[in-house]
């Protein structure tokens, strides 16, 4: 048996980890598998693999950009899947994309592909839960984890059945709007992230506008930790070079740390220099399936 | 359990057979839940269909007359009668639904209606109707068809409304849908999305339906009183996302008479797409081999859209209307016949159903003698600077 994503994140966080998911659009820049490599050994707990889509609804200019560079460039799923494959990090892979590249031939197809590449999750985010049914049911014969999302408009009723189906995690959606970098974090988040951990053992990752390495540390303190996404590749589309893009996830993983040592009820009398334990020490990389 | 008589109401999944659906992020489903649950309850009320069929009566101009298209007929070797959306305010049929949909948000408290738009006519229509309501609209149409499109463009700033240019992708009517569901995911508290065409996430494609099949209950009244056997051979009418032809064949497909659609080849979902899932819905798409949503190209910025509502793609599949293509050539060949023999000036999109039927009567696929009703969906004024260089 190999691990699961969710196995993989659960264990992390009962190391006493936040979670750190940075995402990178596959194709987006030539060796685009060196920043998979490079967000990993800068202390990611997985890494997320757009696979780029022409008309990509629910994702802003950035991420819209990043997927036009890749298809322009030839970026297939086949394509993606073949890098993938030859990619051993250490952490857990997980796809997103869009139902339409899903269900080119059939979801059932789909999930044994990424499962045969290695991938340990999925995301669609235009495949909510009323259309997940057979793709949640094809993803489960893989063993990969179907991740849903939760919106600041989900009922809480929605809330209790999204949580029931996801696998993996649960992608908390921090505010109304598409992904793209953006300042405060909203008050919506907050609540949002209290209810799910209220409905829900799954770890909670928030998503959406995670800009900075400090507000990245305040949405965790509501949730499990977060996907960081447009300000990764706006970074990228801006030339930035795989060991940067790493640097800077480096910088999130610290003040991520540092939201864990920093938490009040538990933790408020650590001095700050002492170190934590390392969670690698307590989880070790993830075994190749 | 039986199945859903054709053209009905799709119930709470919105399927027609194996299309339709709910293919929306998760922050949009309240949204659609609130417009299903709207508009059930609206359509229902017997104020609201007095209401809309009064606005449509005293301000949309309808009933829109049926106008037997003499010349061409003996031409053709056919009887052809013209069902005159044309000659709505506005000048295309596209406001048979904004009307229904702005009414609707009215109804929902909300302030504001966001539209995309294509060829300009549902956003000219969308901005139209939220001046009547007093409600703010902000249209979003592709840099390219703006380009194309000068006309309606200037007429959506007079009346009031707030273009936004798109500039990503392809620059047309797809781009434009993109955004202005981006558009709605940010603004759904305050903001109404009035879709234009048979499309989109459960419940549009059967809500738009049933705002255009006004046009179809017409002309079935119509033809009844026009024509000896009551139902013509054939009801003919173009297919960009499907619209005036959803609305169209909704008052015939309990008849005897063949549906048509006619698309253009350069945008000929229902000829060339794959089952594939776009902007919410799962229908027809045009494609590539590795499910890359292709660009639409057709005279017409109104058919420029790679995909088809999805009850379409379901009439397809069980053979209850067939989906034909023409070429630009023969569109605009068309148009001018019918401006020389019948004084009416249609819209490129429309004349795609024309050159059809000329098609066909002119090589035997309609049969001499045979009735046709063909849905005249707009009228060509917006088109006549684009077509100037193609005369």
């Amino acid at each position: 048996m190999t691990t699961s994503l969710e196995e993989f994140l659960t264990a992390r966080r009962a190391a006493g980890r936040r979670l750190l998911v940075p995402y990178v659009t596959a194709g987006a820049a030539p060796g685009w598998t060196d920043v998979v490599r490079a967000y990993a050994d800068a202390g990611a707990d997985a890494v997320e693999i757009g696979f780029p889509f022409s008309d990509p609804m629910l994702d802003g200019v950035t991420i819209q950009e990043a997927s036009d560079r890749a298809i322009a460039a030839g970026t297939t799923v086949t394509e993606i899947l073949r890098e993938v494959t030859a990619l051993d990090v250490g952490v857990p892979l997980v796809a997103m994309t869009y139902g339409n590249l899903v269900f080119q031939r059939s979801g059932a197809e789909f999930c044994a592909a990424l499962a045969t590449s290695g991938l340990r999750g999925l995301i669609v985010p235009d495949v909510p839960l009323e259309e997940a049914g057979d793709l949640a049911d094809a993803a489960a014969k893989e063993h990969l984890d179907l991740v849903l999302l939760a919106a600041p408009s989900t009922s809480r009723d929605r809330l209790r059945q999204i949580a029931g189906r996801s696998r993996g995690f649960v992608y908390a959606l921090t505010r109304m709007g598409t992904t793209g970098e953006r300042g405060e974090v909203p008050e919506q988040a907050a609540r949002l992230g209290r209810d799910l951990k209220e409905l829900t053992d799954l770890p909670v990752l928030f998503g959406f506008g995670v800009s900075s390495p400090a507000q990245a540390a305040e949405l965790a303190r509501h949730a499990d930790g977060v996907v960081v996404a447009s300000a990764l590749m706006r970074r990228l589309l801006d030339g930035a070079r795989p060991r940067e893009l790493g640097e800077y996830v480096a910088s999130i993983r610290r003040a991520l740390d540092g939201a864990v040592d920093r938490e009040p009820d538990e933790h408020a009398t650590l001095p700050r220099h002492r170190r934590r334990p390392d969670p690698q020490d307590q989880v070790g990389p993830l075994p190749r399936g | 359990m039986t199945e859903h008589a054709l053209m009905s109401d799709p119930g709470t999944s919105g399927r027609f057979g194996d299309y339709g659906g709910r293919y929306v992020p998760e922050s949009l489903i309240p949204a659609c839940h609130e417009i299903e649950a709207a508009f059930r309850d609206a359509w229902a009320d017997p104020g609201f269909r007095d209401r809309l069929t009064t606005l449509l009566t005293v301000y949309a101009g309808r009933p829109t007359p049926l106008t037997p298209a003499h010349r061409l007929s003996r031409e053709l070797g056919i009887t052809l009668l013209l069902k005159r959306e044309d000659l709505t305010h506005t000048g295309s049929h596209k406001i048979n639904n904004v009307v229904g949909q702005a009414l609707l948000a009215q109804r929902m408290g909300k302030r504001r209606l966001l539209a995309e738009t294509g060829a300009g006519q549902h956003g000219v229509a969308t901005a139209t109707a939220a001046a009547l309501l007093g409600l703010r609209a902000t249209v979003f149409m592709g840099e390219r068809d703006i380009e194309r499109q000068e006309l309606n463009v200037l007429r959506m700033h007079v009346l009031g409304a707030e273009v936004v240019p798109v500039t990503t992708g392809s620059r047309t009517l797809k781009d434009a849908c993109n955004e202005a569901m981006r558009h709605w995911v940010a603004s759904v508290d305050d903001s109404y999305y009035c879709l234009g065409s048979v499309m989109g996430p459960h419940p549009y494609p059967w809500m738009v339906r049933e705002f255009q099949r006004v046009i179809g209950e017409e002309a079935r009244a119509q033809c009844a009183a026009e024509l000896p056997a009551a139902v013509p051979d054939y009801v003919v009418a173009c297919i960009g996302g499907g619209s005036n032809a959803a609305g169209t064949f909704a008052g015939f497909v309990d008849t005897t008479a063949r549906l048509v659609g006619v698309e253009a080849e350069g945008g000929a979902a229902a000829t060339f797409g794959r089952a594939g899932v776009l902007h919410g819905f799962r229908s027809l798409v045009l494609q590539d081999e590795h499910g890359q949503v292709q660009e639409a190209h057709s005279v017409a910025a109104g058919l420029d859209y790679p995909g088809i509502g999805p009850e379409h793609a379901h009439l397809r599949d069980g053979g209850r209307a067939r989906y034909e293509t023409v070429t630009d050539a023969e569109v605009v060949r068309a148009l001018v016949r019918l401006a020389r023999t019948e004084g009416i000036v249609a819209a490129l999109e429309s004349s795609h159903a024309l050159a059809w039927v000329i098609r066909a009567a002119e090589s035997g696929g309609i049969a001499p003698g045979s009735t046709v009703l063909l849905t005249l969906s707009g009228r060509g004024d917006k088109d006549i600077a684009s077509i100037k260089e193609l005369l």
